[in-house]
């Protein structure tokens, strides 16, 4: 089966004259990227002012479209609950589970394509109407070709009940019939109405046998003079036998009883009992199952698979399933004009009833514009463990590579995202990697939207993916002058390296207007403040500030010292600590002990020794203010010592 | 569990909230506005869910909500209330050089105040076209959620883990009071304020944890439940019912809290002195007329039973909003679902 020729369809991009430049593009994940370039096409003339535009040329609209989104999220709820079936259980058993998961599938296109028909009915706009319209033939196409799937592979029914699936399928996609039905009851002569013979052999057609028999005895009811060959017609009709699966007979006796009905049919046939009668004629050459008869009827049937399916009603209704494909292949030929080929979605029946279920998915992935089909199909088909595995090049094996597609096209989408990470999980061998790829492309806008985003990483356990999105959020908010929000991201990532970044700010605001912003921040950092060494600092050193300013400055002193001798504080903080300890100094009672005095000596001599040696070259004035602190701070040091010796020596008598 | 509906409305829906009705009439609400995010175009709609004469035990059909009306909105839909005058304050809420997202709203009706992303609180009027006052820099980190204490206070909560309240009446921009968890700052992002008794507020984080604060106590909660395995959204107290309370979560779940005390006597005659000691242990019966101290606050484990049910069938995608008037409750969630549940045993 060769593959399904369609022709590529041309977009013209707005603003942009392709005759006369080249046309420049780049691939994004899901759509295109088309832009004007300087090269001009050979042979153009005078060129015009280029295009300044970047075109976004999507190929799938549906994503975008309101309605079908409902059809989005209603199958992938459909899809989580069927990936959480257990395991345990074998197939077999499983079978109506699959079986209500695919009717669930299929209500939820029926429910869209409703929606969407309303929608074309109700809408002024014309263009509008037109893709509605498209949208519901699409999704008429898809919920077919569904249904045929269900029947043939799920359901799987064996011969003699797989006709009944089939009889179901073909009246569940020609409802018309009863449409005409309705009108046709509700007429006043439902007799004298046009419709009439139709709608009667399209029951036969469709094998709606008691129905048929109850129109035909309104037109019996009319012509008594028939009486005797309506009466005859009513029996064959009524006495048609149908197979039950799990009844009694089997099939070999259901075979013996069909051959005698249509055996009793032909002899009417023959017998000219409707020879008076032409439209009870042609019912009876259709119960014969007479194929010129049935192909002179297919205006009423439409379709080469109702001609099948009839065909197989009143000549094979023991079916194998093996044997469809026979009948399928002739029905098509037989039914289609041979000018014309076979459409694309004829090609995918055609390729369903010889159950070659890879070339199904093969021609309906190209035939749509989207993988939401084949993806959901072949998940479902895969769980019934109906595909073969074998593996490809890329995303392993058929199902994660269609799964794959379905949620990286979804990513793509500014909302829907969220749904594609339930795909990505259940895709064992690549959705990680695609996932870890895809969530950092994520636009945050909001802290809400970001904290979503790391909601879900952190949950899969993707620390790297937590580092970045929470780095990307600090940097926003310290670009905005929002410490605390910064240090909030920091925290939850556990970046130290971050946190340290945050606290030089603090401090630089600090030293540059003397006090410190955001006191609820630092004063209320509890465990956080282990998270940075610089950190740490910053709330020790405030806690020293709230102790001076409680005057308790015994404790005071020592934190500031266990500041500078246990290294907590960086270096070029130290000539700010050592300032504030000067006031310290200066007070009348003794705060700092000797050995505290000659510790903040050697502080300060480490200090000055390194300035010394790294600013050998540097001019005098700026050292000025410097040198003026360095000596008042000796003086005090000095006087503190003096003092301090004093009070340690003395012998309170 | 039948009696919930699902809806899916092609928008992943942020806030929900049900239109008030007076409490008077006997009447079931039947209106209610969503908000959208996450949209190109985001849209705050109001949509119906009417009542036809009885409700029938198995009529799934009714009780679908309709579309009355939508709005266009521009950002993410963060916070909704329902007021009877629109008004449109334009970059209320910024940056030094940005616009910053409005994380919550909140009216007691003329009055309406904001929070935001920049940590400002500003405080509106339904009737002035300005801003009537604003505290900047009330705050270093986001301001998650507020929430009225009286008709002068507000409660805040933000992302380092502290309540604050501030005072109106005050001038000045410092918070008339400070509390938070001891330990680890986990962002809180929700809050809400007992009905009946102004001191108590429930708050919900980051990490799914359930506290009851009683405010006029110092720093720390009353009581920390591990509610949910990820973010908690929301948190309401039923209206008229205040011993029921209900939580979302972004695990996909929605928590009907009921706290029932297993003591013979009615609730209504139990007591307790208003002071510190007495709210921390048991409840005593004690007749006359003693202020009713909230089952809450009730101390003694053995008395104070807790109860947690699930109440949408299945745990999927996030529930972001949900609010509870009298039997009706309604949800919204990130699976572009609304779910309307009329029969809340409250």
């Amino acid at each position: 089966m060769g593959e399904v020729d369609v022709d590529p369809i041309i977009t013209l991009i707005p603003g942009i004259d392709s005759g006369q430049r080249h046309l420049g593009f780049a691939w994004g994940p899901g759509d295109l990227l088309t832009y004007e370039t300087q090269y001009k096409s050979q042979g153009a003339g005078s060129v015009g002012q280029a295009c300044p535009f970047v075109h976004v040329v999507r190929k799938d609209e549906d994503i975008y479209s309101p309605i079908l989104r409902k059809l989005f999220n209603e199958s992938h709820y459909i899809f989580v609950g069927l990936q959480r079936i257990k395991e345990e259980v074998p197939s077999k058993n499983k079978k109506p589970q699959f079986i209500s998961i695919s009717k669930n599938y299929r209500s939820v296109i029926r429910a869209c394509m409703e929606e969407l028909q309303q929608a074309a009915v109700s809408t002024h706009d014309t263009t509008l109407a037109t893709q509605y319209g498209n949208q519901v033939s699409i999704l008429l196409a898809v919920e077919l070709i569904w249904n045929l799937c269900e029947v043939l592979f799920i359901e799987a029914a064996p011969a003699g009940a797989l006709l009944r699936h089939l009889l179901d399928w073909v009246r569940l996609h020609k409802a018309d019939v009863d449409e005409k039905a309705q009108e046709v009851l509700q007429s006043e002569s439902p007799v004298q109405h046009q419709a009439y013979w139709d709608v009667v052999v399209c029951y036969v057609l469709q094998g709606r046998m008691e129905e048929a028999a109850q129109m035909l005895m309104k037109q019996a009811s009319q012509q008594p003079a028939a009486r005797a060959a309506y009466k005859l017609m009513d029996t064959l009709l009524t006495k048609m036998p149908v197979y039950s699966p799990g009844g009694t007979q089997t099939q070999t006796e259901f075979d013996v009883r069909w051959r005698q009905w249509h055996q009793e049919c032909n002899r009417c046939l023959e017998d000219g009992s409707f020879a008076s009668y032409s439209q009870l004629e042609l019912i009876c050459r259709i119960l014969v199952g007479d194929e010129d008869t049935l192909l002179a009827q297919r205006e009423r049937l439409s379709t080469w698979y109702h001609f099948l399916v009839t065909r197989l009603l009143y000549c094979h209704p023991i079916v194998k399933p093996t044997e469809l494909h026979y009948y399928a292949q002739a029905s098509m030929d037989m039914f289609l004009d041979a000018r014309s080929g076979p459409e694309p979605l004829d090609s995918i029946l055609l390729a369903a009833f010889e159950f070659d279920i890879h070339q199904v998915i093969k021609d309906c992935s190209i035939a749509l514009n989207n993988w939401w089909f084949v993806a959901h199909l072949t998940d479902l088909l895969d769980h019934c463990k109906l595909l073969q595995s074998h593996n490809l090049h890329f995303g392993s094996n058929l199902r994660e590579f269609l799964l794959l597609e379905y949620a990286s096209g979804l990513f793509t989408h500014h909302s829907l995202w969220q749904l594609a990470v339930d795909y990505f999980d259940h895709c064992p061998e690549f959705g990680r990697v695609y996932l870890e790829l895809q969530i950092e492309r994520v636009p945050l806008d909001t802290e809400h939207k970001a904290v979503k985003v790391l909601r879900i990483c952190e949950q899969r356990q993707m620390a790297e993916q937590v580092r970045s999105i929470c780095k990307i959020m600090a940097k926003k908010a310290l670009r905005n002058s929002r410490l605390g929000s910064a240090l909030s991201w920091s925290i939850r990532a556990k970046d130290a390296a971050f946190a340290t970044l945050i606290s030089e700010r603090f401090l630089q605001e600090y030293c540059s207007h003397g006090t410190f912003s955001d006191l609820d921040l630092i004063d209320n950092l509890g465990s956080a403040m282990l998270l940075s060494d610089r950190l740490t600092f910053l709330g020790k050193y405030r806690e020293f500030h709230k102790l001076y300013g409680e005057k308790r400055f015994a404790e005071g002193a020592r934190l500031l010292l266990s500041l500078m001798t246990a290294k907590i504080a960086p270096r070029n903080f130290w000539m700010t600590l050592l300032t504030d300890a000067l006031p310290l100094l200066e007070q009348k009672q003794v705060i700092f002990s000797a050995e505290q005095t000659y510790e903040l000596m050697r502080c300060l001599e480490e200090l000055t020794a390194d300035k010394a040696a790294q600013d050998a070259d540097r001019p005098l004035q700026e050292d000025d203010i410097e040198a003026t602190k360095v000596e008042l701070l000796r003086l005090a040091l000095a006087r503190n010592l003096a003092l301090a010796i004093v009070k340690e020596g003395t012998i309170e008598v | 569990m039948e009696c919930i509906n699902a809806k899916f409305v092609s928008q992943k829906i942020s806030k929900i909230r049900w239109r008030p009705v007076s409490s008077s009439t006997l009447q079931q609400p039947d209106i209610f506005a969503t908000g959208s995010w996450d949209n190109e175009d985001n849209k705050v709609s109001l949509w119906s869910v009417g009542e036809h004469g009885f409700s029938k035990m198995d009529d799934d059909f009714e009780g679908d909500p309709q579309l009355l009306c939508e709005y266009q909105h521009n950002g993410d839909v963060l916070g909704l209330q329902t007021l009877s005058v629109a008004q449109h304050w334009d970059r209320a809420h910024h940056y030094p050089c940005d616009s910053a997202p409005c994380t919550g709203v909140v009216c007691n009706s003329p009055e309406i105040v904001t929070v935001g992303e920049d940590g400002r609180v500003i405080l509106f009027r339904v009737d002035h076209k300005g801003i009537l006052r604003t505290i900047d820099n009330a705050d270093s980190s986001t301001i998650h959620a507020v929430t009225f204490l009286r008709t002068t206070e507000v409660l805040t909560v933000n992302s380092f883990g502290q309540l604050k309240l501030w005072d109106f009446r005050q001038q000045g921009n410092e918070p008339a009071q400070i509390l938070s968890l001891s330990g680890d700052r986990v962002p809180l992002h929700c809050v809400d304020r007992h009905p009946n008794q102004q001191h108590i507020v429930a708050t919900g984080g980051q990490d799914g944890m359930l506290c009851i604060w009683d405010v006029r106590q110092d720093s720390m909660p009353f009581s920390l439940m591990k509610a949910h395995s990820a973010e908690m959204w929301e948190v309401h107290f039923h209206p008229s019912n205040p011993d029921h309370l209900f939580t979302c979560s972004e695990d996909g779940s929605l928590l009907h809290w009921e706290n029932s005390t297993n003591s013979d006597t009615p609730s209504f005659l139990q007591g307790g002195r208003n002071t510190s000691i007495m709210s921390r242990s048991t409840v005593v019966p004690v007749g006359g007329n003693q202020s009713l101290t909230s089952s809450w606050l009730g101390g003694d484990s053995s008395k104070v039973h807790l109860e947690a049910t699930h109440m949408l069938p299945t745990q999927t995608l996030p529930v972001n909003s949900l609010d509870v008037l009298g039997q009706c409750l309604v949800c919204g969630t990130d699976g572009e679902a609304i779910y309307v549940n009329k029969r809340v045993p409250v």
